[in-house]
């Protein structure tokens, strides 16, 4: 088992995987299987929630991301996965002087157990936890929202899900806990709604919940609708024309599909892809986010392993 | 099996432990110890006012005998709130114990960063304009851009140092002792100086302090009076002084801030914004002259920032000096020189690395920040705290430092308005900009100069840190081409300028009588 570690570092670091059971759905890698592949991403908006009042910004005009995710999922075990993702980022906006950011982001690595599996009033049911961490990969700038990569702290999360399927249709619903360390800024000192003489910034912690529905074959044939909330626990509001900075408030209420489709006759090689939008928002663009990849699975021969 | 499970849940919980663990924000301001000065200073009566005609020129009343009835209730007040104090009225007491100039200083810093957001445009593209009498309405009274608080920083620390000059005065003349030296049994909780008691000098710094906020930050009202009850309150818990003391102090503070007040509705601040006309004659002039005008990059154009606020009257330099020390004008947008320092910028915004966008966002002091005179003053007032000044002396120092930023902004200013040259990003539109890109002409660096100014004072005051002083000025200098906002011309001249400003402000620290 041992070996596999290095090989799926490998993959890891030289390979950009995609992957088939993520941290939101309730599918489980089997054991010595290994999914991975890369998906690009592309987000974009021109409206954005200043506090809570949407509004266009003639000197930002449209902000724009383009990504691509590297992932990888391993089955240890038929019930314990696990799961690391490291995404490329690269942010621009179309009007104002303002430079774009790229470069590589945060490495997520997490492990996924179902704790629970049995029938229940003829549905099949699951119970999973998920409970992983996030670390910087780079020392990108934190503190140049909304064009930065991203927040620069050191996440831990936890999150429960649950999953029921009757046939071929299935619910899955989960919520999530994101404990955020603080970041570091560039500035010694900066403003929020008082004056703080640090260049340490903290973070409120995150809580999400993410309902999704649909119908799956296996797991390689996948259509679902997906609802996705996210709350800051704290944080404050960007004022009338002020910049947003990290230790906002940052609510999302997103709404999209999603789907997964084997490609035939190539033993292993799936193409993901979704497309979510944004409902309502704080201090938060109205995003719309796309993505598409592929992702190929492969088992380990039996030998290999001890 | 078991051990690579065990790992990864190890090397979760070890990211869950980080995170939680780094969550504690100590701002260094809440470190600083309660003021104890090395030197209390008793001849600052003799020193050199900036405003006043003598320390005398506003009356304070006799103080009531310390054998009085009314004194020993006021030594009763002292008593019984020692005997009920809260942790939150300790707290207040420590925090203002730090030194009075000091957490004044840091409150009209917190106050500018709170105002320093541009006002959001009207439907038409116009955009309204801040007023004063009705500072509450949107846009909300001030927009506190650097110009606006390099001039409210001086005031501030100017009027500070001439009532704490009165003070002087005054507690030498009266000689009123300390409550604990009246009355043995009361407990001084923080350290005071040895000298007398009325009137109470923190008192009249927080008076005058008051005032002046209140003038520059009039929808502020509330917060500053809660702030000015706390100042006074916390001289009588500590047992260093009795009411009277206080009222009297708070009292001289006021009268000595309203001369500056009187003087700051006529230095002409006020009619800085100009007109459409002024704006329009200013890109004509330029236009005039063959070189190419500054346009806004903002979207709708913005007016250019407070283009008439060369003309205010500062502390330092009289009008006719600030034009007479304008320096000679950027190179012509048609020159060979422009060229190529147009083409650094170019280079500079193409290849940036980690540590060049380290040094502009560290120096940006853009929006929503304390600016980059209020940045100075950061940086004056930690090394400040480490030397032990008396509160008199920290008002001096700061209004030398201040009255220099004022007046490099005036030159500044009114340097970048005869001139009216481009921003570099609006000449080559392949510049992208590392920080918010200013809403005003180009030449001279506003950074540049109220970095010069700011560290040939402070390297005055503070000559064991003169190398490092000027070190962050270079490197604030550099930021603002770093961050491609620009020209190498802009800094340099903008630096010279400042420095020279700085040179105004020894002059008149040489002569001030307190060194």
């Amino acid at each position: 088992m041992k070996r596999h570690l290095p090989i799926l570092l490998l993959i890891l670091a030289f390979t950009k995987t995609s992957f088939a059971q993520t941290d939101t759905d309730g599918l489980m890698m089997a054991k010595r299987n290994l999914c991975g592949g890369f998906i690009y991403g592309y987000t974009n908006w021109s409206q954005y929630w200043e506090g809570t009042a949407l509004r266009k910004n003639e000197n930002i005009g449209t902000f724009s991301s383009h990504s691509v995710m590297a992932m990888a999922n391993y089955g240890i075990t038929d019930r314990f996965n696990v799961i690391a993702m490291a995404p490329w980022i690269s942010n621009k906006v179309s009007a104002g002087t303002l430079i774009g950011q790229s470069g590589i982001q945060d490495l997520s690595v997490l492990v996924k157990y179902q704790f629970l599996s049995r029938t229940i009033l003829g549905m099949d049911v699951s119970a999973i936890g998920l409970f992983g961490g996030s670390l910087p990969l780079t020392n990108y700038v934190a503190d140049y929202l909304p064009l930065s990569l991203g927040l620069q702290s050191k996440n831990g999360f936890g999150r429960i899900l649950v999953d029921a399927q009757k046939g071929n249709w299935y619910g899955t619903a989960s919520a999530q806990y994101i404990v955020r360390s603080n970041t570091r800024i560039d500035r010694t000192a900066y403003y929020t709604t008082e004056m703080i003489y640090s260049n340490q910034v903290a973070l409120p912690d995150v809580f999400t919940y993410n309902i999704r529905a649909g119908w799956r074959k296996d797991a390689d044939l996948i259509v679902e609708m997906v609802y996705d909330q996210m709350n800051t626990l704290g944080g404050f509001d960007m004022r009338k024309n002020e910049m947003p900075f990290l230790s906002n408030t940052m609510n999302a209420s997103r709404i999209g599909i999603n789907c997964k489709l084997p490609i035939p006759s190539t033993n292993g090689l799936s193409f993901m892809g979704s497309a979510m939008t944004t409902l309502a928002g704080r201090n938060m663009g109205k995003a719309n986010m796309f993505t598409a990849g592929f992702v190929y699975q492969a088992m380990f021969h039996p030998k290999e392993s001890k | 099996m078991k051990s690579v499970k065990i790992a990864l849940t190890v090397l979760v919980l070890a990211i869950w432990g980080i995170a939680g663990c780094e969550r504690e924000i100590i701002s260094r301001s809440s470190e600083f110890e309660a003021l104890n000065p090395a030197n209390a200073d008793s001849g600052a009566r003799f020193w050199k006012p900036v405003l006043l005609a003598s320390p005398d020129e506003f009356p304070v009343a006799n103080p009531i005998a310390v054998t009085s009835a009314d004194y020993k209730l006021e030594m009763l007040e002292i008593k019984s709130w020692q005997n009920k104090m809260t942790q939150a009225e300790r707290d207040q007491m420590n925090y203002w114990s730090a030194g009075v100039v000091l957490r004044w200083n840091e409150i009209m810093r917190e106050l500018v960063a709170k105002y320093n957001l541009p006002p959001y445009q009207n439907e038409d593209g116009t955009y309204p304009i801040p007023n004063s009498a009705n500072p509450l309405a949107y846009p909300f009274f001030p927009f506190s851009n650097p110009p606006y608080a390099a001039r409210a920083y001086a005031y501030l620390s100017v009027a500070q140092y001439d009532a704490l000059i009165a003070s002087s005065h005054y507690k030498a003349t009266f000689k009123r002792a300390r409550p604990a030296v009246t009355d043995v049994s009361i407990k001084q909780l923080i350290p005071a100086t040895a000298d007398f008691a009325y009137p109470c000098e923190e008192a009249v710094a927080a008076g005058a302090s008051a005032a002046i906020l209140t003038l520059m930050f009039p929808g502020e009202q509330d917060f500053i009076q809660q702030k000015l009850t706390e100042c006074k309150n916390y001289r009588i818990m500590a047992g260093v002084n009795v009411r009277s003391d206080v009222d009297a102090g708070v009292a001289l503070g006021k009268s000595v801030a309203s001369k500056f007040i009187a003087r700051a509705r006529t230095d002409r601040a006020g009619k800085a914004v100009g007109t459409p006309a002024d704006w329009a004659n200013l890109e004509a002039k330029c236009a005039a002259t063959g070189e190419t005008p500054w346009i806004s990059q903002e979207s709708p154009k913005r007016p250019p920032m407070l283009p008439l606020f060369g003309k205010t009257l500062g502390f330092l330099l009289d009008t006719n000096m600030v034009v007479a020390s304008r320096p000679a004008g950027p190179p012509s947008t048609k020159s060979e020189q422009f060229k190529k320092e147009l083409d650094e910028v170019l280079w500079y915004s193409e290849h940036p690395t980690r540590e060049r966008m380290r040094i502009t966002h560290f120096w940006g002091d853009g929006v929503a920040t304390y600016t980059p005179p209020g940045h100075w003053n950061a940086i004056a007032c930690e090394d400040f705290v480490k030397l032990r000044y008396s509160e008199v002396r920290w008002a001096r120092n700061l209004a030398l430092l201040n009255m220099s930023m004022f007046d490099a902004a005036i030159c500044c200013w009114d340097t970048k308005y005869a001139y009216f040259n481009p921003r570099p990003s609006q000449v080559n539109s392949k510049i992208k900009t590392l920080t918010g890109l200013p809403n005003f002409p180009a030449f001279s660096s506003g950074h540049s100069t109220f970095s010069g100014a700011a560290s040939i004072i402070l390297g005055h005051i503070n000559p064991g840190r003169a190398n490092d002083y000027d070190a962050m000025a270079k490197e604030a200098s550099l930021s603002r081409l770093y961050g491609a906002i620009h020209y190498r011309s802009d800094i340099e001249v903008g630096m010279q300028m400042g420095q020279n400003i700085g040179l105004k402000a020894i002059e008149r620290a040489k002569t001030d009588g307190a060194e």
